[in-house]
């Protein structure tokens, strides 16, 4: 082929993804960070839509419950994670092993608001544990289990248990079995292998994971809001009530960019913390 | 494959743990499954026997979803949406799969990395941006050209759509860019040498073999546009998708028909998903 063919190949397939990533992606949070940063009237530069949320003592307060939050719950669905991809990878039989990857994998294939909705469907008042419960004769009048911070807990951990199980699934493949017999033999006990030859092999996969299942979190509104009602007190819930309920767009903007920014900076600080290297580990 | 003695008292722990996962993780499902056939209007227990009307009834105090006429638009719009996603953002994966494997170009680590980023990204500031991005432009348009050109880029189908293609695009891109790196390049030099011009080439060899992998992001590609709630959520207008629909009657109550909207959709989501990995097993080989 010609030199001028290939460039001339070149451009017709660079065309259609720049458009997309161009037009789809990179232009839209362009406008958002400019628009972040222009007063809603005036249409002048101003900090005032940034100011406006760190000065509100309520924002502040949802943007450190989120964060921590979704620290909490990543961590909480690692050491529910763990075990699974353990018992997949190295200790399951072959129909185990295909139960619990089909355990693992059949909730993320329903949509996310189906998984709140069964929730929803066990934990409201006249739900299914409430009934159980009256039944057994633990209780004697209808309880609510919605709205609660462990409700809400419980959904997350359900929506991103796939994302925190498959790559530590991955990192744990590659653990040649006879290095755990090997620290047997060496006079390791269950614990101290798990500690010196599995989690340090699994680290890259926990890493991933971890990553993944903190951003899904930070991100989430479903099953926030489904979950946890008014007192889900969620980041995302703050933007959609800037841009669609107050049709405040340089506030949604400037709220949009915040959650955006600490999630890179907060993965950012804790790769470098941990001293891994993302491109390495994906 | 562990005959320590301190394995198999830990072996006993694991099967009991993953009994644990099972129930948690299909649990849920289950008891939606039975409710959605439960004969008790308040979509809870007790059972009170077996009944297919939260599927198909309509009487003054039941609707089915089949008798639900905002359900079955609702049905509809997501339908149409997702085939024209899928047909969009597999073009695109097939575009840049050629474009990242065949073609060197300055800045091309760069754009692969920017191509990551709408998995990256949260939905709602996914969803928010383009919501602001598109805002903008559909006034220029009506400014310049005329109320009521710009409309297409304000809430509604479209919108939704290239919402939606922005990150599905980037997750085919993913699935065709790793299978076509598995091409060998002689068999379209042999197709070549036998006298096959190079779109011919292309289109009987190269897009052959890239056939399964092109089923299998396309089933990805509609099942992530079927599911997806956070970044249409700010998109969709007066014609809410399924998930957008349901969300906005869960505010006001659960019923019993969307037990059965439910497993509905898990039935055509599982079977989806099913087929997914067949393809990606095949493509593995």
């Amino acid at each position: 082929m010609s030199a001028s063919a290939r460039r001339r190949g070149l451009w017709l397939l660079l065309i259609p993804m720049l458009l997309w990533i161009g037009l789809l992606f990179v232009l839209p949070h362009l406008k958002l960070f400019y628009l972040s940063f222009i007063s809603r009237r005036g249409g002048e530069f101003t900090l005032a839509n940034y100011l406006y949320f760190f000065q509100n003592p309520l924002y502040r307060k949802i943007f450190v419950r989120t964060a921590v939050f979704s620290t909490l719950v990543t961590l909480l669905t690692l050491f529910i994670s763990f075990p699974i991809a353990f018992i997949i990878t190295k200790v399951a039989g072959k129909s185990l092993k295909a139960m619990l990857l089909l355990a693992v994998i059949l909730p993320y294939w329903v949509s996310e608001l189906i998984q709140a909705f069964t929730w929803m469907v066990i934990f409201r008042e006249s739900g299914v544990l409430s009934y159980l419960l009256q039944r057994l004769g633990i209780v004697n009048q209808p309880i609510e289990f919605l709205y609660h911070d462990t409700t809400i807990a419980i959904g997350l951990i359900y929506t991103s248990l796939l994302f925190m199980t498959i790559p530590i699934m991955n990192s744990l493949e590659t653990l040649d079995d006879s290095l755990i017999e090997a620290a047997y033999d060496l006079g390791g006990n269950f614990w101290s292998t798990l500690r010196e030859v599995i989690i340090p092999h699994a680290g890259p996969g926990i890493m991933v994971g971890s990553i993944m299942t903190f951003m899904l979190n930070l991100g989430n509104y479903v099953t926030v809001t489904l979950l946890g009602g008014k007192n889900s007190l969620w980041f995302t819930e703050i933007i959609y009530n800037q841009f669609i309920i107050r049709f405040n767009q340089n506030k949604g903007s400037a709220f949009s960019v915040i959650l955006l920014t600490f999630s890179v900076v907060f993965v950012w600080i804790v790769l470098k913390i941990t001293k891994q290297d993302l491109s390495e580990a994906m | 494959m562990f005959r320590r003695e301190g394995f198999s008292l830990s072996k006993s722990l694991f099967y009991f743990y993953a009994v644990l996962v099972l129930i948690f993780t299909l649990g849920p499902l289950v008891i939606v499954t039975i409710l959605a056939f439960n004969n008790n209007p308040s979509a809870s227990f007790p059972w009170q026997g077996f009944t297919l009307d939260w599927f198909k009834a309509s009487t003054p105090d039941r609707v089915g979803l089949f008798d639900d006429a905002r359900m079955m638009h609702a049905i509809v719009v997501s339908l149409k949406v997702a085939v024209v996603v899928t047909i969009i953002s597999v073009a695109l994966g097939v575009n840049n799969a050629f474009l990242f494997v065949r073609h060197n170009f300055a800045g091309k680590n760069a754009l692969y990395l920017i191509m990551l980023g709408p998995l990256v990204v949260p939905g709602v500031v996914l969803g928010t941006s383009i919501l602001a991005f598109s805002f903008g432009i559909a006034n220029g348009l009506d400014k310049i050209f005329g109320a009521g050109t710009g409309t297409f880029l304000r809430p509604g189908f479209w919108l939704v759509v290239f919402g939606q293609v922005s990150f599905v695009a980037t997750t085919t891109t993913l699935i065709l860019t790793a299978r076509l790196k598995r091409f060998d390049p002689a068999l379209e030099e042999a197709a070549l040498d036998l006298g096959a011009s190079r779109a011919e080439a292309i289109r009987e060899i190269t897009l052959k073999f890239l056939a399964p992998a092109m089923i299998g992001a396309g089933i990805i590609a509609f099942l992530f546009s079927f599911e997806n709630f956070n970044t249409t959520y700010f998109l969709s207008g007066s014609d809410p998708t399924v998930p957008i629909l349901l969300y906005s009657r869960l505010r006001f109550g659960i019923t019993p028909e969307i037990n059965a909207v439910s497993v509905l959709l898990m039935v055509v989501t599982g079977a989806l998903g099913f087929l997914s990995s067949v393809f990606q097993k095949e493509d593995a080989v």
